[in-house]
């Protein structure tokens, strides 16, 4: 057996049902939805639920729908179910962009969108861009439901806001209005691979920018100072190079065996550049088709 | 502590009482008796263990056996059962494997993109491809079977 911790399984039929569980067994208990983490973190020791709940026959969590603006994912929302909404490819396709970057068709086939802001590991996917949209996510807890946005999310490498007892059961992403999106991930070469580094541009009307990094952080990360010192200004070379100047500010990568501290650095500087020019021409209606390869 | 799971595996009823810590690889291995799906990497990079659940490939190796209570799960042996499939003819044309573990893997990522796309790119291909490796043959006469199999009428 690969798995050689015992653990019980429920696999409960409401929501009620399932928070009286988590509520219960609190930080012995593991949220399942697709697996593609929990499951090889068990497999590692990393996790050891003595409870595993499956929220998969919990109603109401599935499905990608547009309300009041707002993309509103189900927390069963898979990466293919991304690649595949009409939804967002007619009102946000950067999103389906990054969907379809992430490890492989049989992952993406299983693996949430809130899964991976949920094992929170520095090279998560879905944050960069989420963060760059000002997501947040639809927390159901103890004492009733709250939000959290993306920004107050991510704690360090594995560990976010969510409290004992508490459930994920949506993330919203407010759709920008006018925008062009960009999402660049770096890997050691074609075909599935975890992130070395990866960025995330919405270019907005009056030359503003929202700008999110990833894998180059403990946690997926806004550049903030690059946004502020980007707006209002042509993409020229001067205000390029400038950009170029704060990556070093915003970004704190590591050294590992994907790759050093100083090329990470040093990708993140073309990327924000390519990702930024794509952006700008998806803007003006003229860019590269989305999912192109920029890299 | 048993739990009792019902699945249908390549058409065939099954029920099965599962430890949950048993995963779908080896429930598929160890109880049905089907071993088309390899134990390669164990942690979902490789696709050696792709199966079809409800139509989709997943990682079977990453699914715990008792998620897949009431599905329907393909694995090679169902594809192939009733003569080849073109697919399965094209890679046998274009000599597409050498050793062959990763074989059941790739005609199952294959027959799932060509029943979305019936006459894929390259680059439909390659995507498809890219989560399952192939150490014996650098996937050049993989894919040019699998394109064969989208040109066939």
């Amino acid at each position: 057996m690969t798995l050689t911790r015992s653990f019980t399984y429920v696999k409960p039929g409401s929501l009620d049902e399932a928070l009286a569980l988590l509520a219960e067994h609190g930080r012995a208990a593991a949220a399942l939805a697709g697996g593609t983490d929990l499951v090889p973190w068990m497999r590692d020791d990393l996790v050891a639920p003595d409870v595993v709940v499956d929220i998969k026959g919990l109603p109401g969590l599935g499905g990608i729908t547009l309300v009041d603006g707002a993309l509103r994912l189900g927390a069963l929302a898979t990466f293919s179910d991304v690649l595949g909404s009409p939804v967002v490819s007619a009102t946000f396709p950067v999103l389906a962009e990054m969907a379809g970057v992430v490890a492989s068709v049989g992952i993406r086939n299983r693996a949430t969108v809130a899964g991976n802001l949920c094992s929170a590991v520095p090279s998560n996917d879905a944050g960069p861009v989420l963060l760059a949209a000002e997501a947040s996510l639809q927390v159901a807890g103890p004492d009733g439901e709250r939000i959290i946005p993306l920004s107050d999310w991510f704690l360090a490498p594995r560990r976010t806001a969510l409290a004992g007892g508490e459930l994920v059961t949506g993330v919203t992403v407010p759709v920008p209005g006018r925008h062009g999106g960009c999402y660049l991930k770096l890997g050691r070469y074609r075909g599935e691979d975890l992130a070395q580094a990866s960025v995330a541009v919405l270019a907005l009307p009056g030359s503003r920018y929202h700008i999110a990094f990833g894998a180059v952080a403990p946690a997926t990360v806004r550049a903030t100072a690059i946004e502020e010192c980007l707006g209002g200004r042509p993409l020229d070379e001067a205000t390029l190079a400038a950009a170029d100047d704060l990556v070093p500010e915003v970004i704190s990568p590591i050294g590992d065996l994907r790759s050093s501290a100083e090329y990470r650095t040093h990708m993140c500087r073309v990327m924000l550049r390519r990702a930024l020019r794509a952006a700008a021409q998806r803007l003006g209606g003229d860019g590269p088709p989305y999912g192109e390869r920029l890299l | 502590m048993g739990y009792r799971v019902t699945l249908r595996v390549n058409g065939e009823r099954w029920e099965l009482d599962l430890d949950p810590a048993e995963t779908l690889l080896e429930a598929l291995r160890g109880r049905v008796g089907v071993k088309s799906p390899k134990v390669g990497c164990e942690r979902g990079d490789c696709g050696s263990c792709t199966v079809l659940l409800n139509g989709q490939t997943v990682r079977s190796c990453l699914v715990l056996a008792v998620e897949a209570d009431g599905a329907e799960i393909t694995t090679l042996e169902g594809i192939g059962c009733e003569g080849l499939a073109p697919v399965q003819r094209t890679l046998l044309e274009h000599n597409s494997f050498q050793c062959g573990f990763c074989a059941p893997g790739i005609v199952l990522s294959a027959v799932e993109l060509l029943a979305a796309h019936p006459h894929p790119t390259r680059h439909q291909v390659q995507e498809a491809l890219a989560g399952n490796l192939c150490r014996c043959t650098g996937y050049e006469p993989i894919i040019r079977a699998i394109l064969g199999a989208g040109e066939e009428p």
